[in-house]
């Protein structure tokens, strides 16, 4: 099968996927919205056309987590269709349709929010449908829409035993005023919601047929790989390309500020061509920075003042006369978040226009990278969404698309940007690095008398998770100071979590290792970290975010009315989280910036020092 | 210069360097983009196919050295006895995730099929230890591999 159209069209039959069909429809060319609009669209989610198709269109993107599956189960349950009744189609960028209201209306798919946000809007979404296709069908024959109800893409009268086929209903649901208000079904009677159902993307993904972004193949596209600066804010110095344009294949080298690029028909000769450029770098002001001078910085950074959170009694006296005292530290390095699929953004600048084939976890964020480069309006820039092959939060980011677009404008034709895994690796957006250093402080019974705990460094997952830290202990101190540091960070997976969840048991641990029997049952009840205390948007709960009660023995009253003291100190330092833009910006200015993107207000304030700690 | 190359039952003639790796010829030159790009080392294993039946790594795999050698991809492999039993395992089982390797792997599960019909867990490691899963379905495939293989004694 050599089906060299089916790119823009992907269509998987039933042969695999047991009746499914599932389609994600991109076309190359004008608007993002698919070929094949039903007349009867009453919100941005559901369509269905006369000829029976039933489209539903995905907010979140899928990356594996099975959001294009469970999504569908949301809207379905409330339409009164089966899964094997529905087309699935990508969003195009929109924040006012498609915005997560749970990430400040970014169109954004991370934090494993979708299903939270989801879970009343998207019901919403397919009751409102079904409300008026069922009210279409009650108007045709004459009978109350309480007398009817919708069953498997079908409106059904049930005392006369007649039915009509959404289809044959969605123009004249068409015409129908939109309800504002819709009853939604009574968990009860759910047929879909809860039921173990098979992945909408799987028959796609074990055949071949499935497209991501590094799959897009707009008519004439050329290959490009390219060589960024590997010192971070460095640049091209110097350039001898001769050797790659001599390269069978390569058609173009494009030079940028601090990246070459080849273009080529292939990646073998794109890569082949990289190669053999000679490219000498001028490598700026962070030439000399070095892993191991930031970890030396943020564990002196444990030791200086910081800012405190939040102190209960008086630590530094509590730990000053324990009996025993037990410090660990830990350190969190630098990690690239690795997706298989690597990086990769196809664009076509023109005069007129853009077109953007990009698997992107924010795709509003990445039309409008795209818009700026390109020098042109947002409604100009047509972004075409694609599956991703692993996001883990790097596909949060835009700079691949601005670096794609940026190649574009150079080269006659649309272009795909291929970044090989080196490159993908060296200039991933890193987890940020962080040293904590934890101390606890035991009475000569070797129960716990005072918990210090202090860490440095990047600042993306502080405030996201203090709220946590403070649920579970009941006290925490917060305060930052931040100082810009000198390597671009982004979201991953569970990067507060990670250091969170980990690092207080582990000392909890080291100081229950030097402990007695009693005081070891005390610091077994260690409680579990919460991991989650957030509710799904609309349900019962979620005005009422309860904190998970700590389950450990520190509620509980002290033999013999001892007094305990805790205290977490936080001291976030050298922190900053890049934007793309705002490290390119800090590239073009040849300073280090700090900048905030993402998570709530500015964290670039200095805060009043903490007390100093203890030592032993 | 132009190579001839036998790809899912059909001659192609491409004109590319010696030495170019199948995968770009796959993805780039003939648009069989089933087969992913992962590392270009074969480190990874998201770009197996079969050359003779046996799994391969076309990142490395030149085209010169495929003349006269059948070469079949993730597209036709469900054309194969095998590959029709790990593909329909696959779904039965709910391997994928963000399924970019998905491909790879299952290729690389139907030439172990293919070669050996009743592998041992040690014959799977063997395998499919060259086949990398960021989303971590390992256990998955292990469990759909041990049904293909049932299926396949049972004459299904």
């Amino acid at each position: 099968m050599t089906d060299l159209a089916r790119r823009s069209f992907l269509r998987t039959g039933a042969a695999t996927g047991g009746g499914l069909l599932l389609s994600l429809t991109l076309p190359l060319t004008g608007g993002a919205q698919a070929a094949g609009d039903g007349p009867f669209a009453p919100n941005a989610f559901v369509r269905i056309g006369e000829d029976g198709r039933i489209v539903l269109v995905m907010p979140y993107v899928e990356m594996g987590q099975g959001t294009y599956t469970a999504i569908p189960m949301l809207i379905a349950e409330e339409l009164e269709v089966t899964l094997n009744q529905v087309r699935l189609e990508h969003a195009p960028p929109d924040e006012k349709l498609y915005g997560n209201p749970l990430v400040a209306g970014v169109q954004a798919t991370g934090g494993s929010t979708a299903i939270m946000a989801s879970w009343q809007p998207l019901r919403q979404a397919g009751a409102i449908a079904r409300t008026l296709l069922i009210a279409a069908a009650a108007k045709r024959w004459n009978v109350a829409p309480e007398a009817c109800r919708a069953q498997a893409g079908e409106v059904l009268h049930p005392a006369t035993g007649r039915s009509l086929k959404y289809g044959a209903l969605a123009a004249d649901a068409a015409k129908l005023p939109v309800p504002k208000e819709v009853a939604l079904k009574d968990p009860k009677d759910f047929k879909i919601i809860g039921t173990p159902a098979k992945r909408l993307d799987a028959p796609a993904k074990v055949d071949g047929s499935a497209v991501y972004g590094i799959d897009a193949r707009p008519p004439g596209v050329k290959i490009a790989t390219l060589a960024q600066s590997p010192v971070f804010g460095g640049r091209v110095k110097s350039l001898d390309d001769a050797a790659a344009k001599a390269v069978k294949g390569v058609r173009q080298i494009v030079r940028l500020d601090d990246a070459v690029a080849v273009v080529a028909d292939h990646m073998g000769a794109a890569k082949k061509g990289l190669a053999a450029l000679k490219i000498d770098w001028d490598d700026g002001p962070h030439a000399k920075l070095t892993t191991d001078q930031i970890a030396r910085e943020l564990e002196q950074a444990t030791l200086a003042a910081g800012a405190v959170a939040e102190t209960i009694g008086d630590t530094a006296k509590a730990l000053a006369s324990a009996a025993t005292k037990v410090e660990a530290t830990y350190q969190l390095p630098f990690l690239a978040h690795a997706a298989l699929e690597p990086m990769n953004c196809t664009v076509h600048v023109r005069k007129d226009g853009c077109d953007v084939w990009v698997g992107t976890q924010v795709a509003a964020r990445a039309q409008a990278a795209a818009a700026k480069v390109a020098g042109l309006p947002l409604d100009k820039v047509v972004l075409h969404q694609h599956l991703i092959g692993g996001g883990f939060g790097r596909r949060l980011e835009i700079d691949g698309v601005t670096r794609a677009t940026e190649i574009a404008r150079h080269v006659d034709g649309p272009v795909k940007v291929v970044w090989t895994r080196e490159e993908d690796i060296q200039h991933d957006m890193y987890r940020p690095y962080w040293f904590d250093r934890l101390q606890a402080g035991l009475d000569e019974k070797g129960r716990p008398v005072a918990w210090n705990h202090r860490f440095a460094g990047s600042s993306l997952p502080a405030g996201c998770r203090l709220a946590s830290i403070r649920a579970w202990i009941r006290t925490v101190s917060t305060a930052r100071s931040i100082s810009p540091m000198d390597c671009p960070i982004c979201m991953s997976n569970t990067c507060g979590s990670n250091r969170r969840e980990f690092r207080p048991p582990s000392g909890a641990a080291s100081a229950r290792r030097t402990t007695s029997s009693w005081s070891k049952a005390s610091w077994t009840n260690w409680p579990p970290p919460p991991s989650r205390t957030r509710s799904p948007i609309g349900s019962p709960s979620s005005k009422n975010r309860h904190a998970p009660k700590p389950c450990s023995n520190w509620q509980r009253p002290r033999p013999g009315g001892a007094r305990r003291y805790l205290r977490v100190l936080v001291a976030v330092c050298r922190s900053s989280m890049y934007s793309a833009a705002t490290w390119r910006r800090s590239r073009k200015s040849k300073l280090p910036r700090t900048a905030r993107c993402g998570y709530g207000a500015s964290w670039r304030r200095s805060i009043a020092a903490s007390s100093s700690i203890p030592t032993r | 210069m132009a190579f001839n190359v036998k790809i899912n039952g059909k001659q192609h003639s491409v004109d590319v360097d010696e030495d170019t790796p199948l995968l770009w010829v796959l993805r780039d030159v003939l648009g069989l983009t089933g087969t992913k790009f992962g590392c270009g080392m074969a480190l990874c294993g998201a770009c197996t196919v079969h050359v003779d039946g046996v799994a391969t790594r076309s990142c490395v795999t030149p085209v010169n050295a495929l003349q006269g050698s059948e070469v079949t991809t993730i597209e036709a492999v469900g054309k194969t006895v095998a590959g029709a039993r790990v593909q329909k395992a696959w779904l039965d089982h709910e391997v994928v995730q963000c399924g970019y390797c998905q491909s790879g792997q299952i290729m690389s599960a139907a030439a172990l099929l293919a070669s050996t019909p009743k592998p041992t867990d040690a014959d799977i490691d063997g395998a499919m230890s060259g086949n990398v899963c960021r989303c971590g379905t390992y256990g998955r495939i292990r469990e759909a591999i041990k049904q293909a293989a049932q299926s396949g004694s049972k004459g299904g």
